[in-house]
């Protein structure tokens, strides 16, 4: 279990910690990050979504300072990205743990530490936090790739930083080290911090983030909350006989959200009609058989975007080939 | 947090430096080897030659009285400069492409600029930190090369003729510089190929084998030779003999030269210690970080 400082004090500001505009990064001819526009406030956690290669880690370098934008700008914490007042108040894991392969884990974060000016004392903290304070004695280059993972997120926790930036830290944890990250986003939240996560683990995101953005081959095709992304989501019933349930929900929903749906029917309205809807169906005689909310996973919200976007690329260039 | 205690500050990147440079086995290997190499090249062999009666390969021909007159204190400042041009350049050119190189191989240098030091402070605290390194070996082998000497004197029964500080403190200058400026090459090299392997093996070959190539084409060609004579190992070379060591055409040390005078040998050694440290400087200030 990773543990985290008792006692929360959530700021729940609509401040914004992190902004670009126009953000752009090329390579030659191949451009990895495309005009990202995005927005980070004050206390949430905010996942980044994106195939591989669509543009997250080198966003995130951009915001960091370790790689210098092409086109665009950015704000972290009020500077700009690499400042020494915004890198004192943010913490990061990019792309897997480096450290050096001949030090223990302890030793490692005491001299990261000691780049932040901080003691031994702040070491150990951390390193409980993440439960590594046994493992922590041996030489990095014999830990698993979660312990490495681990360590990365202490080296990211050193300083009590107002905002972590986290590139898939759960890559290489497993199911348990997975539900203590997630606890601890969860904690960080609590106490206010500012979490920007980069994941492939939709469903992970889908638990702790509160808002997302959805990069595709460089462009942030969407920035939304994850409730809005999902929608509202729908009703699906299942009962005997079909026909006379179909009449009697066309009663109370309309026609309009009514849709046959293999053996039930789907109500594209909102799940606090359910009860309403059950009643009147059993008030019909209908034999209820299943009633259930349906709702869209943020994976199937990310494929159908992200598959949208890749269809359009192929129009946009043509069009800019037909303009010239 | 504790940014007023200066996470920024060279100071913090130099202590964070030393303490993992202090820790890394590489460096005490390198370090040792270094001071093997002159305890064989500096005593071992001259002392062997002296005791089976001189005038041997081994000897290089000298006779065995001129032999064991090197092996005294006096002649500590001569064979702590002696080793610094070839052998102890190439460690410290080693040592410096690792510093830096590892760093991109590891991949700290992220992690290590992720923690808010600028990229100047952090790469100013491992060349203070190379710097301490630079200080640390030559006064160990000053030490080490007097302790061998005094133990010579004592198995040889002879009285120990202590040289002038004067000579001792311009051999430790002279060396130290030597070796700055080797360790700054390999830091360059290092950033240049942001590879540890990579970096060693350009710098070993242009040091070890470019130069000497060079030279050895001046040699037949006038116009390359105020060329050559510009060269960083000649430079190192011209220090090490401008201050006592035995050049290798007088049957010395390989690497000790007598092509420039002191003044213009400690000159040219300045300007490629700035170069090269400003040059990689730069270029880990401006590039990207992966």
């Amino acid at each position: 279990m990773w543990r985290g400082p008792a006692g929360c004090d959530a700021a729940g500001v609509n401040e914004t910690v992190v902004t670009t505009s126009g953000l752009t990064k090329r390579y030659g001819g191949h451009t990895a990050v495309d005009r990202v526009d995005l927005t980070v406030r004050r206390g949430e956690v905010y996942g980044f979504l994106g195939a591989n290669g669509a543009g997250k880690t080198t966003t995130l370098r951009m915001l960091l300072g370790l790689v210098r934008p092409t086109a665009g700008t950015a704000r972290v914490l009020g500077h700009r990205p690499g400042d020494p007042a915004a890198m004192a108040r943010t913490g990061a894991l990019i792309e897997g743990p480096g450290f050096y392969p001949y030090l223990c884990g302890r030793d490692n974060l005491r001299v990261m530490a000691r780049y932040r000016g901080l003691g031994d004392v702040e070491v150990d903290a951390v390193l409980d936090r993440v439960a590594l304070s046994g493992p922590g004695r041996e030489a990095f280059r014999s830990y698993s790739l979660g312990m490495k993972q681990r360590l990365g997120v202490a080296a990211a926790l050193l300083g009590d930083p107002d905002l972590l930036v986290l590139d898939e830290p759960t890559n290489g944890l497993d199911p348990s080290g997975m539900a203590d990250m997630r606890e601890l986003l969860a904690e960080l939240a609590r106490q206010g911090k500012t979490v920007l996560l980069s994941s492939h683990l939709l469903g992970e995101v889908q638990e702790v983030c509160d808002r997302v953005g959805v990069i595709s081959a460089g462009r942030l095709i969407t920035e939304s909350t994850v409730a809005e992304l999902r929608g509202v989501g729908s009703l699906y019933v299942r009962a005997d006989p079909i026909e006379r349930a179909l009449a009697v929900v066309v009663r109370i929903v309309g026609e309009h959200a009514v849709e046959r749906s293999g053996d039930g029917i789907r109500l594209a309205v909102d799940a606090a009609l359910a009860p309403d809807i059950a009643r009147a169906l059993v008030e019909a005689g209908v034999l209820l058989h299943e009633l259930r909310v349906c709702e869209r996973s943020l994976e199937e919200v990310f494929f159908q975007l992200t598959t949208a976007a890749d269809a359009s690329v192929p129009d946009q260039t043509q069009q800019r080939l037909a303009k010239s | 947090m504790n940014s007023s205690r200066g996470p920024a500050s060279v100071l913090s990147s130099t202590r964070a430096e030393l303490l993992r440079l202090g820790r890394w086995p590489v460096l005490w290997v390198m370090l040792g080897a270094g001071l093997l190499l002159d305890i064989l090249f500096g005593y071992v062999f001259d002392y062997v030659g002296y005791r089976t009666g001189g005038g041997s390969e081994v000897s290089e021909g000298l006779p065995p009285e001129l032999l064991l007159d090197r092996l005294l204190p006096a002649g500590v400042p001569e064979i702590t400069l002696a080793g610094t041009p070839m052998f102890g350049g190439a460690i410290l050119l080693i040592l410096g492409a690792l510093v830096i190189g590892g760093g991109y191989g590891w991949g700290t240098w992220k992690t290590v600029l992720t923690q808010g030091p600028t990229r100047a402070a952090a790469y100013g605290g491992t060349l203070t930190a190379l710097a301490a390194v630079v200080l640390a070996l030559v006064t160990a082998t000053i030490l080490v090369n007097f302790g061998i000497a005094a133990l010579v004197c004592v198995v040889e029964s002879r009285s120990p003729g202590w040289p002038p500080v004067s000579e001792v403190l311009r051999a430790y200058g002279g060396a130290a510089l030597i070796y700055a400026m080797w360790t700054a090459a390999g830091v360059l090299v290092g950033t240049l190929a942001r590879s540890p392997a990579l970096a060693v093996g350009l710098g070993l070959v242009w040091a070890l084998v470019v130069e000497n190539l060079l030279r050895a084409v001046a040699n037949a060609l006038d116009a390359l030779a105020a060329v050559t004579d510009l060269l960083p190992g000649t430079a190192a070379g011209s220090l090490a003999g401008a201050l006592g060591a035995t050049t290798f055409g007088d049957e010395g040390t390989p690497g000790v030269l007598d092509i420039l005078a002191g003044g213009p040998a400690v000159l040219l050694l300045v300007a490629y210690t700035a170069v090269f440290a400003l040059t990689a400087g730069l270029l880990i200030s401006r590039r990207d970080v992966f």
